[in-house]
């Protein structure tokens, strides 16, 4: 058995095969993978007996189930209203400067993704982040890249 | 800024950490069913999501129903531009969140109930947990038969929408339901449910703690009572303030804003911008006949200081609903694409000044036949835009 | 009975049942409520919006195909404001929407197209959205294409696919402006568990979903020279022609349809129901062979129930889903495909024309057999067996295009040899048609005598119940099939795959056993076909299974066994049922596929 069909049998069997489960087993491989793959998708689809279409138009509805490669850490800058006022687009060039790539751009070591996402409920700490589940808040173009090198030296 | 105007009053309810919430289940478990409606209907509690249903009237509903199996969930899917109160009243007195949602599952008759975290607020988790334990516990101890769980959620604007929130817990696509049925009657799994924002449950705990009469004392007629708020934009004091319903727009701004203050958004990118002009005139709170508007709100409030360009605004308000729209409805779906283009085809002057009268219309359907709240609210803050700073969306 | 609610509807007082709509109560007062996402064949989506109506004391206005009436009620569905809204809504579809009418498969048959000319929607003033769209056109299946920048999202084929068809090859992807209508990450429906029944299309308001048509490839055949175009009909089609042409729903065309065949060039005009005899004949005695392996051998391999195999939508179906099934699928080929392997031989070598000058085309009320006849396997004739496949509406077009006034034709009779369907091949066309055909025929060859049923009409198998259940006990067995004596015959019927998926999880599960099970893909049976005219529901499918039993019994001949062209074939052709020969051109085998 390979490691995306014990990982997807281990969650089928952790939530259960009703579709109400579904949500907790895509979130499950995501936090294990960072995207879910065909071949993830078609295990959960056979799995569940939900036909595959139906959990690949699920997954896309929702902006935290990445469909397609995502890098180790998937950096999500807020670019909503006061994120926005408060200099975003600056975080986003300095992100940019340090790791090399653009927005929606993995790095090629497969560490790093750059996103942007829709209000993460830090407004009065605009600007805000996240990578992976951790929120960042009141970044500057500087603390920004303090904390990815912290991250990149990580392993 | 500790100057407290004559008509905003701070309050300290909410996030008064008080240890008691044994004390106060063993109380409500020792009232009648009847006895504990009646004081929320009579507390004139409505629901600090932003939508202000009578928090004591779904109780009520869902009581009605003879379903064996109903349920109770937390809607913690803040995800309201310039709103995070939610996630501040989870961290700081979960406690009272839960002992909300028991007393209503008591009422309603659920043994089980769910809080729907949203995904951006995964951090909490550990924390909950611990705290669902101890709670847990509490309920062995009390002899209530009810069960707290988590559910995630993943990024999805559309989920606080109380049926797409369900559609998602049933691990389908958030995309609001028709109604009716509503979730009083058919809810999580078909079953008649109750869904509650996190802060109207944390009230709750408030009223059953002091009685309906002291939350009912606070606030204005068909607004009462406190409401948390989160103040962010220009403000040299963004955060969390629990302040009185009923105050005007000027009375907030006169303690928020640093004296530059050109707009205020009341309630979110759903909500209304409010205008200098009209600070004085709007009050905040559900609706009701008070002086000039009343805007009712899930405690949003982003100041806009002169610099800031409302044609900027606005766009980051559609690029965000056209995205975050679950795009099965006509009118919100393409509604929102038809906004967004359409502002930035004036603005590059590809379309006539007048193109945006027909917008303007185009939002009056919009609200009058789109599914949801999600497309209905949308015009709020396109028109109030629009029809106050019409000349920053032309030049 | 349900308790009844008063409201009214423009001012006119209405009494209906509590569980009506708004927009079936108006119905009851003949007012006309547009709608589009709307399918009387499905459940409620209440998305599009344009049945919207106003509900005096709501400020906002209600989906009437979504909103239960209740008591006191007032509604106007013909308001200033809501013909405002009405006309907002198709314009916002129409910005989503490339308009190319004039060049569109579904010009003249689009439900958008008529509501945008009811509403007069003249000029544009919202922007085009469509220059911005990564709109993409599918058109890698030979069966069905699928163009995004027709869609409204309506989602009728989405529910269709899951509710009707219990297929789910397509779904609703993305959010907001990109949400969409998508297969497993975007592929084409070549590449899917698309079963290609056609559903889809035939619940399509516009021209999002149509099928691959063949038309100008058969206008190309019937130009040259060389080419000898034999032409065959399957039996739904007969019923289902005059529809498309402006005639009423179940009116029966055969003669018409035949005489305008001829008309259009095609060089033999054939009918399929021959081969549907032909296939009743191998089948049957499939079945019976079957039979006799379980009960005298008692051969541990045989697998039943044996189920048919004349719908490819659920051939393929049952190869995505239930691969483990695949030995119990008859192995007949359909009788679209008997017939092409036979007229590059049998027929060919009888008019004396060179196989490879014939151009075998069939008109199928049916899109699967599209891909049917494109499958690798079906080339036992030593060429394609069947070059082109046309739905019924291709055809209309085709009538249409020669400038034939279908009415007013000349009754004309189909030629010989296989021309001669008898009233057992007509009922192919209908859901129990097949188990009925092969009742009439086997019952007969088993004991000597005619089914019991009054004039052969097997009526527990007939209708549109989901699954049909029906028990025949064999007495009185002639030497040959007496191990057979005293057998209750167990069969059952289904059509629509979500039923054809209910029944085979009952017999996954053991609930139930069967010796023969008819299954067809598309709801009626073949008359209900995805390649049939628009619109369809459950109505229209009634009138025209009443035109096929009525075919039927008209019919001189009214089982397969007693076909005269049937009886020759084997006697010059074939000898006889699962022959070598048979075997080489009649049957055929199954692949197991992905499950996506």
């Amino acid at each position: 058995m390979d490691f995306h069909e014990k990982l997807v049998q281990n969650l089928v069997f952790k939530h259960g095969k009703d579709r109400e489960n579904l949500l907790p087993i895509l979130q499950g491989v995501i936090d294990q993978e960072r995207y879910l793959s065909e071949e993830v998708i078609l295990k959960i689809s056979k799995e569940m007996s939900i036909p595959a279409a139906d959990v690949y138009g699920t997954a896309s509805f929702y902006s935290f189930l990445d469909i397609e490669p995502r890098g180790k850490f998937v950096i999500r800058v807020c670019k909503t209203i006061t994120c926005a006022m408060k200099g975003k687009n600056q975080i986003i060039q300095s992100i940019e400067n340090f790791l090399k790539i653009k927005v929606g751009e993995t790095t090629i070591d497969k560490k790093f993704t750059i996103l942007q996402t829709n209000c993460l409920g830090w407004c009065h700490k605009a600007p805000a982040m996240l990578i992976n589940d951790e929120i960042y808040t009141e970044l500057t173009p500087e603390s920004v890249v303090d904390i990815l090198r912290e991250y990149k030296e990580e392993n | 800024m500790t100057t407290t105007k004559k008509q905003l009053h701070r309050i300290d309810l909410i996030f008064k950490n008080e240890d008691d919430c044994k004390e106060i289940l063993r109380n409500a478990l020792s009232r009648s069913d009847q006895e504990i409606v009646n004081e929320m209907v009579n507390s004139g509690l409505k629901g600090r999501g932003g939508a202000g249903f009578p928090t004591g009237l779904k109780w009520k509903l869902t009581a009605e129903s003879k379903e064996k199996e109903k349920y109770v969930i937390c809607n913690a899917d803040e995800g309201e531009p310039g709103t995070f109160k939610d996630r501040e009243i989870l961290t700081r007195v979960p406690h009272k969140v839960l002992s909300g949602m028991a007393i209503c599952a008591k009422i309603i008759g659920a043994q089980k109930g769910y809080i729907y975290l949203r995904g951006e607020y995964k951090f909490l988790v550990p924390d909950l947990k611990k705290e669902l334990r101890k709670f847990h516990d509490i309920l062995d101890e009390l002899g209530l038969d009810f069960r707290v769980d988590i559910f995630l959620g993943s990024g999805a604007y559309i989920c606080g929408e109380e049926s797409a929130l369900i559609e998602s817990m049933e691990g389908k696509r958030g995309e609001p339901r028709n109604k009716p049925p509503f979730p009083s009657v058919k809810g999580f799994k078909g079953k008649p449910t109750v869904v509650n924002n996190v802060e109207t449950l944390a009230h709750s705990y408030t009223i059953l703690k002091f009685g309906a009469k002291k939350f009912r004392d606070l606030g204005v007629k068909d607004s009462r009572g406190s409401k948390v708020f989160s103040v962010s934009g220009d403000t040299p004091i963004p955060g969390i303030y629990e302040l009185e319903l009923g105050m005007t727009v000027q009375d907030f701004v006169d303690d928020f804003s640093d004296g530059d203050c050109k707009a205020v958004q009341v309630g979110g990118a759903s909500g209304f911008l409010v205008p200098r002009k009209r600070f004085g005139k709007t009050t905040i709170g559900y609706q009701g006949k008070l002086t000039g508007i009343s805007l009712p709100t899930g405690g949003s409030m982003m100041i806009f200081n002169s610099s800031r360009s409302m044609y900027n605004v606005l766009n980051n308000y559609l690029d965000f609903f056209e995205e975050e729209s679950c795009g099965q409805c006509t009118p919100c779906r393409v509604g929102c694409q038809q906004l967004l283009k359409g502002i930035k085809a004036v603005k590059r002057g590809e379309k006539p000044t007048s193109y945006l009268n027909q917008l303007l219309k185009l939002t009056e359907t919009m609200k009058l036949t789109a599914k949801c709240g999600l497309g209905q609210s949308v015009a709020n803050s396109f028109s109030s835009i629009v029809e106050n700073f019409r000349e920053e969306m032309i030049y | 009975m349900s308790n009844m609610v008063n409201l009214t509807i423009n001012g006119i007082a209405v009494s209906v049942e509590e569980d009506k709509t708004i927009l079936e109560a108006a119905k009851e007062l003949h007012i006309k409520i547009p709608t589009l996402c709307y399918h009387k064949d499905l459940c409620v989506a209440g998305n599009c919006r344009v049945c919207v109506v106003e509900q005096v004391g709501n400020h906002k206005l209600v989906a009437s195909c979504a909103t239960p009436v209740s008591e006191g009620m007032e509604i106007n569905t013909n308001t200033l404001k809501v013909r405002n809204c009405r006309k907002h809504i198709i314009e916002l579809l129409l910005t989503e929407h490339r308009e190319e009418c004039t060049k569109c498969y579904r010009n003249g048959h689009c439900e958008l197209q008529e509501l945008s000319a009811e509403y007069q929607i003249t000029n544009q003033d919202f922007i085009d959205l469509v220059p911005d769209k990564n709109y993409t056109i599918d058109m890698l299946s030979p069966a069905i294409e699928k163009d995004d920048s027709k869609c409204i999202r309506c989602q009728r084929c989405v529910r269709t696919c899951a509710e009707i068809q219990s297929v789910g090859a397509i779904a609703v992807a993305h959010k907001g402006s990109e949400m969409k209508i998508s297969t497993f990450f975007d592929r084409s429906l070549d590449e899917v568990v698309c079963t290609n029944c056609g559903q889809c299309i035939v619940h399509c308001p516009t021209g999002a979903l149509t099928e691959k048509s063949y038309v100008e490839k058969v206008w190309d055949a019937i130009a040259d020279p060389e080419a000898h175009v034999v032409v065959q009909t399957a039996p739904a089609v007969r019923v289902g022609l005059g529809e498309e042409l402006g005639l009423g729903s179940g009116t029966r065309v055969t003669e018409k349809m035949v005489s305008a065949l001829r008309r259009l060039g095609f060089d033999s005009v054939l009918d399929t129901n021959f081969t549907a005899d032909l296939t009743i004949m191998e089948e049957g005695t499939e079945l019976l062979t079957r039979l006799k392996r379980a009960l005298v051998e008692d051969d541990p391999d045989v697998a039943l129930p044996m189920a048919t195999s004349c719908s490819p939508g659920w051939v393929k179906y049952i190869e995505h889903k239930y691969p483990e099934y695949l030995p119990n699928l008859s192995t007949c080929k359909s009788p679209q495909q008997m017939f092409g392997a036979l007229a590059k031989t049998y027929y060919a070598k009888n008019i004396k024309v060179a196989p490879e000058n014939i151009v075998s085309v069939s008109i199928m009320p049916c899109t699967a057999k599209k891909f049917e006849a494109n499958r690798p396997e079906m080339k036992d004739s030593g060429y394609k067996d069947v070059d082109f496949v046309l739905t019924t509406r291709e055809l209309a077009v085709m009538i249409r295009q020669a400038g034939i006034e279908f009415e007013k034709l000349n009754d004309e009779s189909f030629d010989s040899i296989m021309g001669i369907g008898s009233g057992a091949g007509v009922i192919f066309g209908a859901t129990g048609g097949v188990m009925e055909a092969a009742l009439r025929t086997a019952y007969e060859i088993v004991t000597g005598r005619e089914v019991p049923f009054d004039n052969l009409e097997i009526t527990p198998v007939r209708g549109l119940e989901g699954v049909k259940e029906a028990t025949v006990k064999i007495e009185g067995t002639v030497k040959e099939w007496d191990f057979l004596e005293g057998v209750e015959l167990k069969c059952a019927v289904t059509n629509g795959l979500e039923n054809a998926h209910q029944l085979m999880e009952a017999i996954k599960r053991g609930d139930k056993f069967y010796h023969f099970i008819e299954i067809m893909a598309c709801p009626g049976g073949c008359l209900g076909g995805g390649g049939q005219p628009f619109p369809v529901d459950n109505e229209i499918r009634l009138k025209r299974m009443e035109a096929i039993y009525a075919e039927d019994r008209d019919l001189p001949i009214r089982k397969s066994h007693e076909n005269p062209e049937i009886i020759q074939i084997y006697k010059e052709f074939l000898e006889k049922p699962l022959s070598h020969k048979s075997h080489k051109l009649l049957h055929t085998s199954y692949v197991k596929r992905e499950q996506y």
